[in-house]
């Protein structure tokens, strides 16, 4: 089978830090080939020095047996090299057959009818669903990335480049995915797959590559191996891959939750009469499409969404119009990670101790701030969470993402809360960073505490809560006893199905 | 009606540099840079047309002259936000700083000098052949000078150019989101460049026609705050030049009317009027972000820096 890309000795650094180191890669004609490693890999700076948006600062890269060099995304493109972007470079305000067509050596003219009948062809030939009149800005994730997709094949490429396609897709967008994927493979195109999750990986590559610390581990065939040693080559020593559910007898109510209602800034329903109860030394898993209202609900318990209607009581006490910072002293804690991880909760600039302080300093008196507690504190979270930081005033932004996760969850757990609310806290964190959270949850359920957990990865939530609470479009879809639960059940939960004859597992 | 008449022919010539102003921060805008150095740019055209005019008595080389200095305004402006980051807001206002500066440092000996008659005729109102004979809208629209005529096709061209043509599209996309378009292969530095100076050009369009025009003769400020205008009047016809066609000649009016209210009988502080267009624009932020229209949105990355390896 012919080449169809050779990356040699590739090597990339971001001032001190060393991205790549001497990478090689082959991906041949006609094949799916996955690119495997931990967050800070180096996945996708490879990637995005073989799509021309980094220049590596040695080594060489050949298309189809030539070598070439690129200034810029467009040498990449016009060589035949798509990539699909894990954040969308799609122009909101736009339709569909904007952003297709952005870029192209057209006439100065918008001519939109043979456009449009172009793309139709395209969708037609590799199976992809687009309107292209709509606008980006009304479309679901799912149609966002099918038009990403269209949009590199619109232009001819022949390899394409998909950076961790499936983390925001449902079960069932995935596996729609992959059969797309797999018609690219049947014409001939080669797909380069970035991801860290084994069983995509066995499911719809042929070969793969896995990389550690910016080094290549190897290439293997998928026939020859298989997810746990995978997982040894990415993490560099045995792991066990399963997580463990403590049993803790069911405690009181901490949460009741009664049909409340919220609205977004358009005054659309983001809430529609939501009901639920959470119980100490419980986790109740939270699942659902990007954007089903799930940050809405933790925040309206948090007490930084307005409530339109319906009630939360803690305790057997309303939260209702109270502070956050009243909540927090009641014992409630939210910790939300957002996808740029530094959104919400801390203060990019500053250090871990001003960062602690932060949260601290309206529990004490007087004009002048004490920092010693929250220096002492520091010092804890480090200890026990094993965080990597050059010292406790470093600004958290310089810290990688799995350690800024581990200083902002060391911070909300710190207060000793009765319920701990959590999203997304192990977004983007390498597998070992992961682990150590679900057992700082697992630990805080021992200890009795209710945690409220917002999560992606479908596996993880059924291997890890008690409960799962389905969210679909601001509504409950279901709650189920975990243990009961298949991800495809959950999958078709999420996207608005209704499952026949489950009652028994709630 | 004839007063009626009068008073909206003033009003487009009064929104003849505001329009020039705004149509060129428009299209620096769609680009995703916020340059707030409108005011200076005006003002270094227009000392820069008013003494090539001067010298040459040739409008052709006064225009020419007024779009090189904002270009060239506009390039110290792109450099330093494209190429070396720094802050668009602070960079903006240096510009205005510089430009009414330099201005009136150039302007010292040209006080009190009048337009060349050479030009004053070439920019003499001219009625249109059929056009100027429609009742009413003949009158008011087709009996202007060479400028304003130009303004119109400026303004129409630019919209029609921002939405109907490829690089159009490629420079909105720009201003939404420079990742999107970079990836695409537009090149994104290139295209600011030259919409920037563009941009530039326009403005100082808009500050020759106050010398040369509508004053016409030198005087210190010759702006007076229409830059500052043009900025608002961005907004109030949300990053569109035919609405902003229409927004400046609003704003034409509303900056002649304390004159014409002065003459008659109603007795309003002249501080009150110069407000108006002000409040007006205070209105229309308050009623477009109460709307939250997608369409009337400003470009998504408007006043971020773009920096292809940024992690």
């Amino acid at each position: 089978m012919e080449n169809y890309i050779s990356m040699r000795n590739i090597s990339k650094s971001f001032g001190k830090v060393v991205a790549n180191r001497n990478i090689n890669l082959t991906v041949k004609k006609g094949e799916i080939h996955a690119l495997l490693g931990e967050n800070g890999a180096g996945k996708s700076t490879l990637m995005n020095m073989l799509s021309g948006v980094y220049t590596p600062d040695s080594g060489s890269i050949f298309v189809k047996e030539k070598e070439v060099r690129f200034a810029s995304p467009k040498d990449a493109i016009d060589q035949g090299i798509g990539m699909i972007y894990q954040h969308f470079k799609l122009v909101e305000n736009m339709t569909a057959a904007e952003n297709i067509v952005l870029g192209r050596r057209t006439g100065l003219f918008a001519g939109r009818k043979a456009l449009n009948r172009e793309i139709g062809e395209i969708s037609r030939r590799f199976g992809l669903d687009i309107d292209p009149g709509k606008k980006v800005y009304d479309m679901s994730v799912g149609e966002r990335q099918t038009l990403e997709i269209l949009k590199v094949l619109y232009r001819g490429a022949d390899i394409l480049i998909l950076d961790e396609p499936t983390a925001v897709l449902t079960p069932q967008e995935t596996s729609k995915l992959f059969d797309i994927m797999r018609r690219m493979k049947e014409e001939g195109h080669a797909v380069i797959f970035i991801t860290h999750k084994m069983n995509e990986v066995m499911e719809v590559s042929d070969r793969i590559t896995v990389l550690r610390k910016g080094e290549t581990v190897g290439t293997v065939d998928k026939a020859e191996t298989n997810p746990k040693l995978l997982t040894e080559m990415m993490v560099g020593r045995p792991v066990d891959l399963s997580i463990r559910r403590v049993k803790v007898p069911k405690g009181r109510k901490l949460l009741e939750v009664k049909s409340v209602n919220a609205v977004n800034q358009y005054g659309g329903p983001v809430l529609k009469s939501v009901s639920f109860e959470l119980f100490a030394g419980e986790i109740l898993g939270v699942a659902g499409v990007a954007g089903s209202g799930q940050k809405e609900l933790c925040e309206s318990i948090a007490g930084l969404y307005p409530i339109k209607q319906g009630e939360v009581l803690f305790e057997n006490e309303s939260l209702i119009g109270l502070s956050p910072s009243a909540i927090i002293k009641k014992g409630v804690s939210f910790s939300f990670v957002p996808e740029d991880r530094l959104g919400m909760g801390l203060v990019a600039s500053m250090g871990m101790v001003d960062n602690i302080v932060l949260k601290q300093y309206q529990s004490q008196r007087g004009l002048f701030i004490d920092r010693r507690p929250a220096v002492e504190k520091s010092r804890q979270i480090i200890e026990s969470l094993d965080i990597n930081t050059p010292g406790i005033h470093h600004p958290v932004r310089q810290l990688s993402g799995g350690n800024i996760q581990k200083v902002l969850l060391g911070r909300e757990l710190d207060s000793n809360p009765h319920l701990l609310i959590t999203a997304y806290p192990v977004r983007g964190l390498d597998i070992n960073t992961c682990y150590t959270i679900y057992d700082l949850l697992n630990r805080e359920k021992e200890k009795g505490v209710g945690v409220l957990f917002v999560a992606e990865d479908l596996d993880v939530l059924i291997e890890l809560s008690d409960r799962i609470m389905v969210m679909y479009n601001g509504e409950i879809a279901g709650i189920y006893d975990a243990e009961k639960c298949t991800k495809e059940m959950l999958g078709l939960l999420m996207t608005g199905n209704k499952l026949e004859g489950t009652e028994g597992l709630q | 009606m004839d007063g009626l008449i009068s008073f909206l022919t003033a009003a487009i010539v009064a929104g003849t540099p505001i329009l020039f102003a705004t149509v060129g921060e428009i299209i620096t805008e769609k680009s995703g840079h916020l340059n707030l150095g409108v005011e200076g740019l005006m003002m270094m055209g227009a000392v820069m047309g008013f003494s090539v005019g001067l010298s040459t008595g040739s409008p052709a080389a006064a225009m020419l002259a007024a779009m090189a200095a904002g270009a060239t305004g506009s390039l110290i402006y792109a450099f330093l936000t494209i190429s070396l980051r720094a802050n668009q807001v602070v960079t903006g206002l240096a510009l205005t700083i510089f430009g009414t500066g330099l201005a009136s440092f150039l302007g010292q000996k040209l006080v009190g000098q009048v337009a060349p008659e050479a030009i004053k005729t070439f920019f003499k109102p001219m009625v249109l052949p059929g056009l100027g004979q429609i009742p009413f809208i003949g009158q008011v629209f087709f009996r202007q000078d060479a400028f304003v005529y130009f303004g119109y096709l400026m303004a129409l061209g630019a919209g029609f150019y921002l939405y109907y043509t490829r690089p159009g599209r490629h420079i909105r996309a720009i201003g939404e989101n420079p990742g999107a378009a970079d990836a695409a292969g537009v090149n994104v530095t290139l295209y600011r460049y030259a919409h920037i100076l563009a941009g530039g050009a326009l403005c100082g369009l808009g500050g020759a026609y106050l010398s040369l025009v509508y004053v016409p003769a030198w005087q210190d400020n010759v702006t007076a705050g229409r830059g500052w205008i043009a900025v608002a009047l961005v907004i109030f016809a949300a990053w569109n030049p035919f609405k902003a066609l229409m927004g400046a000649y609003l704003f034409g009016g509303l900056d002649i009317i304390g004159f014409r209210i002065q003459g008659s009988a109603i007795h309003i502080s002249q501080y009150i009027i110069d407000m108006l267009p002000y409040v007006v624009t205070i209105v229309v932020l308050v009623a477009v972000s109460m709307k939250k229209s997608k369409e009337m949105a400003p470009p998504k990355h408007l006043g971020l820096p773009y920096y292809r390896e940024e992690r």
